[in-house]
């Protein structure tokens, strides 16, 4: 037997878009149904941003206590070195996932949304069937929103399974590998790479291209380069995967470097981050009649797909695949349902990566402005000379502000920053762009001593040939 | 390899600089000998300048609205065409339109040297308009396109304050009504002729104490001579008004010789002409220009009206030699079908005076106690009042009115 729902708005997809925009449709009063067939919280909170900053943070512990065994550090004396418990230390992740997890659900159900556990599969433009626990359900919904995030590429060559793994596996893993390969060095590959680094692995990148982190300019990963150099991990540039051989019980991972010559690395896992694309198979979406825009769903500033009423965000419409992005324009998209107008116009969005040191980046490096025939004026101070990093031994990670502005006009085209939890800046650095800020608001703004924001106001002096504590 | 540096020729008489008016050419271009390269501007008229070699242009000097010293490098060329096209062997091969497809071999100095007068880089995010998230969401909840509005803030930064203003200015109604209000400024470069006009205008108004004086004329007569004419001889270059008001000029100007003249200022001295070089003031699609029929004391009606028309092409289609835009002694200003009623005309300087011609319109006027119809002209002329005083300015202009209304008088020796 078939249930049938009819509703106002249909959200496909519980991740940081879907849920955030059911939980928003239901505070605005529309009559709401989320389908999703795991927990709600979508890769951000169950296989990616959420487990994968906490492994980061127990392995910067676990890293940090390594230098207080023997003779001791900052005065603090560790007779035996810490013992790192993997499946203890993924129970605790999961913990803080499951934890998160009960919350999202209690504010769809704050919200009045119903929750429905399940497979979607559309049958047309706005209905879909639900393969739930209680039978299928037919739901039909004047507004839909399409959420259904994005998954990582797999290699032809080096197909998921048994040691290949994605950054999914490599949150779940029982015990740290002895030698972890990352076939890809994006802030994915980096950050998982260098956790399991600093949790004991030995790691070996290889990279198509011929730099880390791409997405930055050099100057911006040369303090990440510096680690991963000081921590013995071997990065090999413009190299090329071929694939696995098995040898006398060994795995070996196969790959040509940038002459062609091939190499052997035995290794124990290998982690595949090279990307990640749009969820579009396997839920009806061929038979929706939306337009594509190359691999994605194509939308407008409203989100709005080709077929009237039906939305889509988040990963499935396009770059940057953030779930900050995701979350905005499912709110949005939820406004505009409900009556209010309202455009997914931002400045800018920052992206932040977890790697060691941090970055984070807001609008347009130099390079990029200077593409767009823009002059600009370059500000820039070193963490080196900021007293709260300092006093939290982050001050010889090569680490600094830079602040990009028009030289004419001084307003602020892009912020970067690298180093110890720059990441936290981010919020002040996508607020000046927002706000249209010039160099002299930064600089005009008393920044807290000791923070690290003091440096945002200092490189912004800095631009002006002018900074105090450089 | 071989290089020709081509220096900025002497163009005309006392020419000491001159001004570009556009490039036709572009470093890295071929071009043939005698190729149209680039018009420069004078004094008196603008001259297009042609290549005296074949070769690939290397560089050039100044862009336009720039003034160039005559006899300063100009434009270099390599003429050896086979080694500046080795230098980019990409385009010798199968790219049928180089200086378009090809990026030159120095890409750099070409973008320099070409105007780019409004290239300036927006100084605002993507292009868009300076203001808070709270400002965007209001502006598009009012359906207010924020690129409308200005901004009172650094840099043009929109404040709420602005979003007021502009809401209370009835900016959204006008929006949302399809009306709206305008700001942006858009900024043109006064070069090339229209500096000179202005130039020649201020000087002129700033230096000439003018008096204008206007007369009505009735041309009933002439006009039906003028009809006549052009009806009996149609294969003679058809007349207009002006070639009878040039000949008229002429015999009026016997009886107000000074007023043919230049008045050298500086000198102290006024150069009174035998001969009759009439300006002809024309308007032109770049801007004002005074072709100059020369000698229409020698001229008869037919070759008066053939000259002009000559002229009258010339400068609108912008092949006016320097000789054909020099040397006039007094000048006549007709907007015809445009000319109104009434018009203060200035004088062109150096000379004393400028006749301006209104519009011919059948007017009710009294002749012998009756109302009848007659064709009706105004003659609004200028006169640079140190030199002529205002009995002569009448003087000049009855005798003309005279001439005007019995047009047999013109051609009566």
């Amino acid at each position: 037997m078939t249930n049938i729902r009819t509703c106002k708005v249909l959200v496909v997809g519980g991740g940081p878009g879907g849920y955030v925009a059911a939980i928003r449709a239901g505070q605005l009063g529309l009559d709401t149904v989320i389908v999703e067939a795991d927990r709600v919280g979508g890769t951000c909170l169950i296989r990616g941003c959420i487990p994968s900053k906490a492994i980061i943070h127990a392995a910067g512990k676990y890293e940090a206590m390594q230098a207080h065994v023997g003779a001791g550090h900052l005065g603090i004396r560790l007779d035996k070195p810490p013992i790192l418990e993997m499946k203890k230390l993924v129970a605790w992740k999961n913990e803080v996932v499951a934890r998160l997890n009960a919350g999202v659900e209690a504010l769809l159900k704050k919200a009045k949304v119903e929750r429905v556990t399940g497979w979607a599969t559309f049958r047309d433009g706005k209905t879909c069937d639900v393969r739930t626990a209680d039978g299928m359900l037919t739901i039909t919904a004047e507004h839909v929103i399409l959420a259904t995030g994005s998954r990582a590429v797999e290699l032809p060559f080096l197909p998921f399974g048994g040691n290949v793994i994605s950054s999914t596996e490599a949150l779940d893993l029982a015990e740290t590998p002895a030698h972890l390969a990352v076939i890809g060095a994006g802030y994915i590959g980096l950050e998982l790479g260098i956790a399991y680094r600093k949790l004991g692995a030995k790691v070996t990148f290889v990279e198509a291209q011929d730099r880390i982190l791409p997405l930055y300019d050099k100057e911006i990963t040369r303090p990440i380069e510096q680690w991963l150099k000081k921590h013995g991990v071997e990065v090999h540039l413009e190299a090329k995967a071929r694939g696995l051989e098995e040898k006398k019980g060994k795995t070996n991972l196969v790959f040509a470097d940038k002459n062609g010559a091939e190499h052997r690395l035995i290794v124990d896992k290998v982690l595949v981050t090279v990307g990640r694309r749009p969820n579009t198979e396997g839920w009806g979406l061929e038979n929706m009649a939306v337009d594509m825009n190359g691999p994605f769903v194509k939308v407008d500033k409203m989100c709005r797909t080709s077929m009237k009423n039906v939305w889509a965000i988040g990963d499935l419409v396009g770059e940057p695949m953030l779930a900050h992005k995701a979350s905005a324009q499912g709110e949005m998209v939820a406004e505009i349902i409900a009556g209010h107008r309202r455009a997914f116009d931002p400045v800018a969005i920052a992206a932040v990566c977890f790697t060691e040191p941090e970055v984070v980046g807001v609008g347009l490096t130099p390079d990029e402005a200077k593409k767009k025939g823009v002059e600009v004026v370059v500000g820039k101070f070193p963490f080196a000379a900021s007293g709260r990093t300092l006093s939290m031994e982050a001050g010889a990670d090569g680490g600094f502000v830079r602040v990009t502005a028009d030289k004419e006009s001084q307003v602020i085209l892009g912020i970067h920053a690298v180093g110890a939890h720059v990441a936290e800046l981010s919020g002040e650095f996508a607020l000046a762009l927002e706000m249209g800020a010039r160099l002299a608001d930064i600089a005009g703004t008393i920044h807290v001593h000791p923070t690290l924001t003091e440096a945002f106001a200092e490189a912004s002096l800095a631009a002006f040939g002018r900074a105090i504590h450089i | 390899m071989a290089t020709y540096v081509f220096k900025l020729p002497d163009i005309g008489e006392g020419v000491v600089e001159a001004e570009i008016a556009a490039w036709h050419v572009a470093p890295g271009d071929t071009v043939a000998e005698d190729q149209h390269l680039v018009d420069v501007m004078t004094e008196k008229a603008t001259v297009e300048i042609t290549s005296p070699v074949a070769g690939v242009v290397q560089s050039i000097t100044g862009k336009a609205g720039d003034r160039i010293p005559v006899g300063s490098d100009f434009i270099v060329f390599e003429t050896d065409v086979a080694a500046a096209v080795e230098k980019k062997p990409a385009m010798a091969e199968a790219k049928p339109a180089p200086t378009l497809v090809e990026p030159a071999p120095a890409p750099a100095p070409a973008l320099a040297a070409r105007p780019a007068p409004n290239a300036k880089p927006v100084a605002t995010h993507r292009g868009q308009p300076l203001a808070s998230p709270a400002v965007r969401l209001r502006a598009l909840e009012k359906d207010i396109d924020l690129s409308n509005v200005p901004g009172s803030g650094p840099a043009g930064r929109i404040t709420h304050a602005d979003l007021d203003a502009f809401i209370a200015g009835g900016g959204r109604l006008a929006v949302s009504g399809g009306r709206r209000k305008r700001t942006t400024v858009t900024e043109v470069p006064i070069i090339g002729l229209r500096r000179k006009i202005a130039e020649r205008m201020q000087l002129a108004k700033r230096n000439i104490p003018h008096i204008t004086y206007v007369e009505e004329v009735d041309i009933t007569a002439l006009e039906e001579l003028r009809q006549h004419l052009n009806a009996q001889y149609a294969d003679r270059p058809k007349l207009t008004l002006l070639p009878f008001l040039m000949l008229a000029l002429v015999k009026a100007l016997r009886r107000v010789p000074q007023a043919n003249a230049h008045y050298d200022e500086a000198g102290g001295k006024l150069l009174q002409y035998d001969a009759v070089h009439i300006g002809i003031a024309t308007q032109t699609d770049a801007g004002l220009k005074v072709p100059v029929v020369k000698h229409v004391e020698a001229l008869d009606i037919w070759q008066a009206a053939a000259e002009l028309a000559r002229l009258a092409d010339a400068a609108r289609d912008n092949r006016a030699k320097a000789e054909d835009l020099s040397g006039s002694t007094i000048t006549i200003s007709s907007l015809g079908k445009l000319g109104g009623i009434v018009s203060t005309p200035i004088v062109n300087l150096p000379e004393v005076a400028i006749i301006g011609v209104n519009n011919a319109v059948d007017r009710p006027v009294v002749r012998n106690g009756q109302i009848v119809i007659r064709r009706m002209m105004n003659l609004s002329s200028s006169f640079d009042h140190r030199i002529i005083d205002g009995a002569d300015a009448a003087n000049l202009v009855q005798e003309i009115k005279g001439l005007l209304e019995q047009p047999a008088a013109i051609f009566i020796e």
